[in-house]
């Protein structure tokens, strides 16, 4: 446990000595600030902000989380060489990263948020505030699966840049297509399957019910709404996110742990 | 002997009775002159209830013009027909009550006023439209001040004109449709104002058919099951200032010309039938300066022609604007258009004679160079999405995907199926103040 820490301390305040936090904080900060600022309405800059929140966190997450692990690959093999166990020492360099980059997007988005946004945003902010973070924890375990799994960086980062596209475009062109194709049928379930399957869609519908919610109320977004809206939806989607972290993660450290560096 | 001899030399007594006697003898030439005109008004006697004399007694043995008093209690009152002009004053809690067996009262006569009373339960029927007030073919009712709680229907006008209804509350709490009336529902009334009301809990909160010249301002009709507003067929209407919040399904307004809709609030009516303002069949109307805000659809126009729609807001619904390929020539303009998921929609990319000029459309990522506050480029507001839902409408799911935004994008840049005839050459900058 105490090597775990020590490992997560270290990969955090490395990944900030190495200026990435601190832009990627910033960065987050701006547009948030621009977007509350220069929207005129606060429900304009939350909507913008979903967006910016479901496509760049799983990008930078996986790329980044790839990336740093690619070059730690010394550092881990040379505290290999140590009294340190494979579980641990995984299980710090996934909280390093994944608490790093999920606290600057926190602290970037919160602040702005809570200087503008007003009453009735309240729990839209929430949503978006948490399913940031849990898109940042399911991509870093995404990317370290693909990473432990690939010794040659480009591929690696290729693949990540590819999984990246797959659940944040073509999924839904896929889920498009079979709406589109099956439209005789009754697809409101099937709808509702295929989201469950996505992480990035899990979070796109967690904020829609917040910030849509008067579109929803329409004929077919009723029954969307009154799934996801519901505890047992709330509870299902929770778990599909939950899943979404612990599966990669748990490849990935048997991957790793199994792993002839 | 002339009065202002009279003030100087007698005592203030025989002055006042003298007085008195003088305005009699005027009377008495006024009533003598117009016989037909009702003189009882000003011998006015107060008929009490209460002391054995029971509401229907006092009614019964009041003259035309006399006033009736009814004190604090509940006094049944079940059908009580009111045929002769009567002030009917209810002291601080005084009830009538209809023992939800029919009407409570039945007017036939003009120039009744009607003031502080609360009337409780009028019968529900599936036969009759039974009301705590039921008006037929009379002129000149004037209800003030009063409550209603459980009724049936609440006020109920016909064919008749000049009526007032105002401070009113009327509170019911039926479940459906078919077993709950209306708060106050007109049928041929002409030149009725219905104003500072409270509506909640009715079928309609105000309903109107076949009515002229009505004027609706400062009421507020709430959470009633079906239309917090509903009228067909009654041209020439006002409707100013009023709060239709979370009704069923909205505010509908069908089949009328020349009706004025202004500074009123649509909000907050959720549902896949629910509108904040449905207009169907409705021409050379204004509607001008409403706040629309968080229904599921903001304005719906359905066969509506020639209407201006001006400096209203429509903020945060699900569809800002749903308009029909078959209405034609309405103005939207100066209206602001704030985070609604889907600003503008129709059903049809053919030729648009409606006109979308200078409004502001939050989600507008045009520029102002010469900086004259209109964007440079026009703005299309019907997104590809939008028309997409129309077709297929579970798609709503990939509402906000990166991926329907690709297409969108893609629709922009050559446009096939949006209406490119449906744009705002002149979108405004910063919202219309």
């Amino acid at each position: 446990m105490n090597a775990l820490w020590k490992v997560a301390r270290f990969t955090a305040t490395d990944i900030f000595r190495s200026k990435w936090l601190p832009v990627y904080t910033v960065f987050f900060f701006l547009i948030a600030e621009g977007l509350f600022r220069f929207s005129g309405d606060s429900g304009q800059a939350l909507v913008s902000l979903t967006n910016i929140t479901i496509l760049l966190i799983p990008a930078a997450s996986i790329i980044y989380g790839a990336l740093y692990f690619y070059g730690a690959r010394e550092f881990i093999e040379l505290l290999l060489a140590q009294p340190v166990g494979r579980k641990p020492l995984f299980t710090g360099l996934f909280s390093g990263i994944a608490g790093a980059l999920g606290g600057g997007f926190l602290i970037g988005t919160g602040l702005p948020c809570l200087l503008h946004g007003t009453a009735d945003d309240r729990i839209t902010i929430l949503a978006i505030l948490s399913i940031g973070v849990m898109l940042t924890l399911i991509f870093v375990a995404l990317a370290l699966l693909v990473a432990v799994r690939s010794d040659e960086k480009v591929r690696g980062v290729g693949i990540c840049l590819g999984l990246w596209l797959a659940f944040a475009i073509l999924y839904d062109g896929l889920i498009w297509l079979v709406l589109a194709l099956f439209a005789d049928y009754p697809l409101e379930r099937a709808a509702i399957v295929m989201t469950t399957l996505n992480p990035i869609d899990l979070g796109r519908v967690g904020i829609m019910l917040r910030l849509d919610i008067a579109a929803l109320m329409g004929y077919t977004g009723a029954v969307f709404e009154q799934f996801f809206g519901s505890r047992v939806g709330f509870t299902l989607t929770s778990g599909a996110m939950l899943a979404w972290i612990v599966a990669p993660f748990m490849l990935a450290l048997r991957s790793f742990s199994r792993k002839d560096f | 002997m002339p009065p202002h001899d009279m003030g100087r030399h007698c005592s203030s007594l025989e002055m006042m009775s003298a007085a008195a006697g003088q305005i009699l003898r005027l009377l008495l030439l006024f009533s003598i002159c117009f016989a037909c005109m009702r003189t009882s008004a000003v011998h006015a006697a107060e008929v009490r209830v209460g002391n054995g004399v029971d509401f229907a007694a006092a009614v019964a043995k009041a003259a035309a013009g006399d006033r009736i008093i009814v004190p604090n209690g509940v006094h049944t009152a079940i059908d009580v027909k009111i045929d002769k002009p009567l002030e009917i004053t209810g002291q601080a809690g005084a009830t009538l009550d209809g023992k939800g067996k029919s009407q409570i009262l039945i007017i036939s006569a003009g120039n009744v006023v009607i003031r502080g009373l609360t009337f409780i339960r009028s019968g529900m029927s599936y036969v009759s439209d039974n009301a705590a007030i039921k008006a037929t073919g009379i002129s000149d009712l004037k209800i003030e001040n009063c409550s209603f709680r459980d009724n049936f229907f609440g006020i109920y006008l016909a064919k008749s004109s000049n009526c007032i209804v105002r401070n009113c509350s009327f509170k019911a709490s039926g479940r459906l449709e078919s077993s709950s009336g209306n708060g106050i529902h007109q049928w041929y009334c002409r030149n009725s104002v219905i104003e500072n009301n409270t509506i909640a809990g009715h079928r309609d909160g105000i309903y109107l058919e076949f009515s002229r010249n009505a004027i609706i301002r400062g009421n507020k009709s709430l959470n009633n099951i079906r239309y917090g507003l509903h009228f067909m067929f009654s041209d020439s209407c006002a409707y100013r200032d009023n709060l239709f919040q979370e009704n069923g399904a909205g505010v509908a307004v069908m089949y009328s010309k020349f009706i004025t809709m202004t500074g009123n609030i649509f909000r907050q009516n959720w549902g896949p039938a629910a509108y904040g303002l449905l207009l169907k069949e409705i021409a050379d109307s204004h509607i001008e300066r409403n706040r629309i805000e968080g229904n599921t659809t903001g304005l719906y126009a359905d066969g509506c022609n020639r209407n201006t729609i001006h400096f209203n807001t429509f903020h945060r619904n699900g569809w800002g604007v749903k308009i029909y390929a078959n209405s034609s020539q309405n103005n939207f303009k100066d209206n602001n258009f704030l985070s609604n998921t889907f600003a503008v929609s129709t059903n049809s990319s053919s030729l648009q004679t409606n006109v979308f000029d200078a409004n502001y459309w939050s989600e507008y990522t045009g520029y102002d160079l010469n900086r004259d506050g209109f964007g440079d480029a026009a703005h299309h507001p019907v997104r590809l999405f939008t028309i997409l839902i129309e077709r297929q409408p579970t798609s709503l799911i990939l509402l906000r995907s990166l991926f329907i935004d690709l297409l969108d994008a893609a629709e922009r840049a050559l446009p096939v199926l949006t209406p490119q005839t449906l744009a705002d050459a002149h979108p405004r900058m910063k919202p219309k103040q």
